[in-house]
């Protein structure tokens, strides 16, 4: 596949995304699309992390609340938003670098990966909770305990505090936060970085042979991946307007986990769809109260497993004819061994 | 001096209590490579099976050795045709496919008992040790995980069901070659995993109090257990149970509830950072 | 047997709700009156639905209460609930929907305080008044919101000198490791000082603590005379049951500020035993408004055994507001505001309740209580019990503008 296809196949999806992003108004509210738009951001970080670069993580959610919280206590400091919202994605971006280096340098993977990540964030969310006290603060903002942190600054115009941004304005700017990465992902992904980074996915032995430094890509690739939860962290804390320890919850870590999978893996339109879809489904659910929302959420999860593996970018695509490249083989997905293969050792 | 052999049959308590927890995922995880994420819903199912039974006339310890087993296996084995069956050798799909049964299960339990708590008392009552009142139960619970872990050394060593099982494991292809059905281990497999996981939620059962959203709180820490022991099935959770038990309970007693589980949490990514394919690929790799 | 009920009681209770959900489109043009509309969110299902489901029957049989009363200044009140599963995420939502789609004229619900803390701005910004109905620990200053729960002093300025009064002085606190337990530790510890009392010990614990054996062994080594506690959840149920089954339960006596809220005492039966409480509710209040309100959720949803402090609190604030709209005579929110600073006062079944000009918190009896037999025995009424704790920082006749969540200094 050439670069100049990519560059189209690239332009073309912007320009329909950011003609249903215009669009979406019509159809529902603002503020439900605003998060749905956040939601999907948060996808797409997982969604290029584990679908491109193999690395399953169970703990997206620690970089999605540290960007909330970074941005929350960030905002009460300072006042004005500029400053916090950069920090709200550097300092996920430096964590998960850190935390990356850590693992990939230690040859963690597979599930082993997964177990760690998810202690990280349970230490956060631990620790979050533990928080009430007033001895817990950083400059004037409490962190607040289990309760969260209510009450902060929201996103403003550059420069300008008192122009606060929220409603129709704060959709459009969720809109194209949500087509700038898109762009990003999609363009790092055809640069020869992410050629490697899928090649390592692919074969992390055949790729090291070739000369490749698997453990250097794959920590850039993760701290990416928590740069732009972190920007996710950032709109939703803006959003909101309360911060809760309930960002860094196993709960928040699986509901990501399981929009990739219901949307698709190996795809960057999977797990976008698969947010909106599964975010709103929870939204129009709420209304309702005939039966447990929880079993019709769990039911759902099950049934899209068995019956759509490749999820529902893989079954669009099949409608029109043609799979998502990368989907259509059977393919392991990352993080799963051949049937038994890893136990050889044991 | 009572007040260390306090300390010691808490902190013993609490290892032993790790085990109890980790085990059915152990077992099913170590033999199938599959991580049912729906384990603290078993142990709810389990808790509620002790329950409901107890509460209905059935003998308490019969209600927790033998009901909450058997109800749980049987839900396991109807898991494991219907849903688990068809994703075997796909470890995140299954892991999926479980948390989202793990929700439905919350959402049964929650429309067949309401959101009420349920419970039934300790029916071991508490006894003196010098000073110190201590929790008879909590002894109880000891003996149950050390009677637990010495038929599961036993069956997997000593018979030829735990022969065919390891055999299993270690080379499906090479089992179903001489002629065993690797599905029919897997069925069985799940089966003993999952009353495995019923009788923890049976025995613990009279400590908490119970929810639907109960299994919630176990599951991490099961998880977190069976990975960082590795492979090895009773040597690794014992080994691991021990060491995030003590470590644990020493800074519970020193300091906060909150410091211990914080500490227990660190500890497993320090162990995991340095042995990354858990305690026991590194060490006591031939142990079982 | 009983689990078979309980399910069909629920098919009821959601067909209820279906019923309730689905009808207005056609009453309200069928109606002569345009239906005035109120809100409400609450987590219906999830991990606290166990809170969340009492709350949203009470609120459900006070509105029909009312309509069968002929509804409010001759209009029908219609509901419009939404299910938050639990998740902040979509308190957020559903207020800006109630406020802006659905229109409503008022919103009840709430039950975390940070769900509270969500919803409060929208409202505020929206002009809608706010019932928060749930026990929590004080301060939100803001003209726009009615709280109707208890606050910790008023129960520990009940609880803590009797305590020490029967039992002794050396106190050991345990309480659960957020701003509720965090506050309520500091009420004890100054109510126990000024009845004469001392501190040993405050141990925290995180919401999810289900093995407290190390702690049962510190609470021994301190020997206090009383253990006052402020746990909170299923996970902290099991505190109760661990003490008992180390035969501690009859060696050192306990009061709680938190027990019994979920009707856990039922559960527990012989364990909480002699366990002394002090809440504005009790099914065995005996008073007329209460019988009948046992009356009325029997007659709707069969077993009064989900009835609790926080459903009889969404209960009273409704009815509290019904009872504003009537003398304001208008559902506006200005004329409704100055119509329950007026000092107006509604006969709950948890007794006489008035909001408090200067803090818009509820003034209500406060009930000594002791748990015997899975149920609770009252021992002594405090009536109209001011809301002391947030009166010490927040004065809305003062300053009508505010619009805070005070920590209060003790």
């Amino acid at each position: 596949m050439s670069a100049r296809p990519q560059l189209r196949g690239t332009f073309v999806a912007l320009a329909a995304g950011a003609a249903i992003l215009a669009l979406a108004p019509l159809v529902a509210e603002t503020y439900t699309l605003s998060v749905l738009v956040i939601y999907a951001i948060l996808a797409l970080s997982l969604g290029l992390i584990w679908g491109f670069g193999g690395i399953l993580c169970f703990g997206q959610a620690a970089f999605y609340g540290l960007g909330a919280y970074t941005y929350a206590i960030a905002a009460i400091n300072i006042g004005e938003s500029t400053l916090p919202v950069l920090l709200g994605i550097a300092v996920p971006f430096a964590f998960a670098f850190v935390l990356g280096a850590v693992m990939f340098y230690g040859r963690l993977s597979d599930v082993y990966l997964g177990v760690v990540t998810l202690v990280v964030t349970l230490i956060f969310f631990r620790f979050m909770n533990a928080t009430a006290g007033p001895a817990f603060a950083i400059g004037e903002a409490r962190l607040g305990g289990f309760n969260g942190i209510p009450g902060f600054p929201i996103l403003n115009v550059p420069g300008q505090p008192r122009w606060e941004i929220y409603d129709g304005a704060f959709y459009a700017v969720c809109a194209v936060a949500l087509l700038l990465v898109y762009g990003l992902v999609r363009w790092l992904l055809a640069s020869p970085f992410g050629r490697v980074a899928v090649a390592i996915r692919e074969n992390e032995g055949r790729a090291e042979l070739m000369g490749y430094d698997a453990r250097l890509r794959k920590t850039v690739l993760f701290a990416v991946g928590g740069g732009i939860a972190g920007l996710a962290g950032v709109l939703y804390a803006s959003w909101a307007e309360i911060v809760t320890p309930g960002l860094f919850s196993l709960a928040q870590s699986a509901e990501i986990i399981v929009w990739c999978i219901v949307g698709g893996l190996g795809t960057l339109a999977g797990p976008i769809i698969g947010a909106v879809v599964l975010g709103y489904a929870k939204f129009l659910l709420g209304q309702q109260s005939v039966i447990d929302n929880t079993l019709i959420l769990g039911a759902i999860l099950v049934l899209s497993v068995l019956l759509m593996p490749r999820g529902i970018a893989g079954v669009l695509g099949a409608a029109w004819g043609r799979a998502p490249r990368r989907a259509r083989r059977p393919r392991r997905r990352a993080g799963a061994p051949r049937r038994l293969r890893s136990l050889d050792r044991a | 001096m009572d007040l260390a052999g306090v300390i010691a049959i808490e902190v013993v308590y609490s290892v032993a209590s790790l085990i109890l927890i980790s085990a059915g995922l152990a077992v099913i995880f170590g033999m199938m490579r599959v991580i049912n994420l729906a384990h603290g819903e078993f142990m709810m199912i389990g808790g509620y099976a002790t329950i409901v039974s107890a509460n209905a006339g059935v003998n308490v310890w019969v209600a927790m050795l033998v009901v909450a087993p058997l109800t749980v296996g049987l839900v396991g084995l109807v898991v494991e045709r219907l849903v688990i069956r068809v994703l075997y050798g796909r470890l995140v799909d299954t892991m999926l496919a479980t948390w989202g049964l793990s929700l439905v299960l919350v959402g049964l339990a929650t429309m067949i008992f309401g959101n009420t708590t349920a419970g039934i008392s300790p029916p071991i009552s508490g006894f003196a040790l010098g000073g110190y009142q201590v929790n008879g139960y909590n002894l109880f619970v000891v003996v149950v995980t050390v009677v637990l872990l010495a038929s599961m050394w036993a069956v997997l060593r000593l018979t030829r069901l735990g022969l065919l099982a390891r055999g299993t494991m270690q080379r499906a292809d090479m089992a179903a070659a001489l002629g065993y059905d690797p599905d029919r281990v897997y069925m069985a497999t799940f089966f003993a995993g999952s009353a495995l996981t019923g009788l923890a939620g049976g025995v613990l059962a009279p400590l908490v109090g119970l929810v639907p959203t109960t299994g919630a709180g176990y599951v991490a820490e099961a998880f977190i257990t069976v990975i960082t022991g590795g492979a090895s099935l009773i040597v690794g959770i014992v080994s691991s149970a021990t060491i995030l038990g003590v470590v644990s309970q020493a800074f519970t007693f020193a300091t906060r509830p909150v410091v211990g589980e914080v500490a227990l949490l660190v500890t497993a990514l320090v162990l995991l950072r340095l042995l990354p394919q858990g305690i026991t690929g590194r060490f006591f790799r031939r142990a079982t | 047997m009983a689990a078979l009920n309980k399910r069909d009681f629920l098919k009821g209770g959601s067909a209820l709700a279906l019923g309730a959900l689905a009808s207005p489109a056609l009453v309200g043009r069928a109606a002569a009156a345009e239906p005035i509309k109120l809100g409400s969110v609450l987590d219906v299902s999830g991990i606290f639905d166990g809170y969340g489901k009492p709350m949203d029957m009470a609120l459900r049989l006070a509105v029909e209460e009312i309509n069968a009363g002929g509804g409010l200044l001759d209009r029908p009140v219609e509901v419009t609930a939404y299910d938050t599963q639990s998740d902040i995420a979509l308190y957020t939502q559903y207020a800006q929907q109630l406020a802006r789609r659905d229109r409503v004229d008022v919103v009840h619900g709430g039950i975390l305080s940070a769900s509270r803390e969500a919803i409060r701005p929208i409202l505020r910004r929206a002009e809608i008044p706010y019932f928060y109905n749930v026990l929590y620990e004080g301060g939100v200053c803001d003209r726009n919101v009615v709280v109707t729960g208890v606050t910790p002093a008023q129960q520990v300025a009940v609880l803590v000198p009797a305590a020490i009064e029967r039992w002794g002085k050396r106190i050991y606190i345990l309480a659960a490791d957020y701003n509720y337990g965090q506050i309520t530790a500091r009420w004890m510890r100054k109510f126990a000082e000024e009845a004469g009392g001392e501190v040993v010990e405050t141990d925290f614990f995180p919401l999810d603590v289900s093995d407290f054996g190390s702690t049962i062994a510190k609470i021994q080594t301190a020997t206090p005379d009383i253990v006052l506690s402020a746990l909170v959840g299923g996970a902290h149920l099991s505190f109760y049951r661990q003490w008992a089954a180390s035969g501690m339960k009859d060696r050192i006596p306990m009061a709680s500020t938190t027990l019994g809220v979920g009707n856990e005492h039922r559960i527990l039966g012989p364990e909480a035993d002699g366990i002394l409480v002090a809440y504005n509710y009790a099914p065995e209040i005996d008073s007329p408004a209460n019988r009948a309100f046992l009356e009325a959720w029997g007659a709707a949803y069969g077993d009064t055994g989900l009835v609790n402090e926080l459903a009889v609190s969404n209960y009273q604030g409704v009815t509290l507001w019904a009872e504003a709209v009537r003398r304001a005579g208008t559902v506006e929110r200005m004329p409704l505001i100055e119509a329950i600073e007026s000092g107006m006062a509604i006969e709950g079944p948890g007794g006489t309740v008035v909001i408090d000009p200067k803090t818009h918190h509820a003034i209500l009896d406060v009930h000594l209580m002791e748990f015997r037999d899975g149920g609770a025995v009252i021992l002594e009424t405090f009536e109209q019990r001011p809301p002391i704790d947030t009166q010490a920082v927040c004065d809305l006749e003062a300053n009508p503008d505010d619009d805070t969540q005070y920590e209060i200094e003790i």
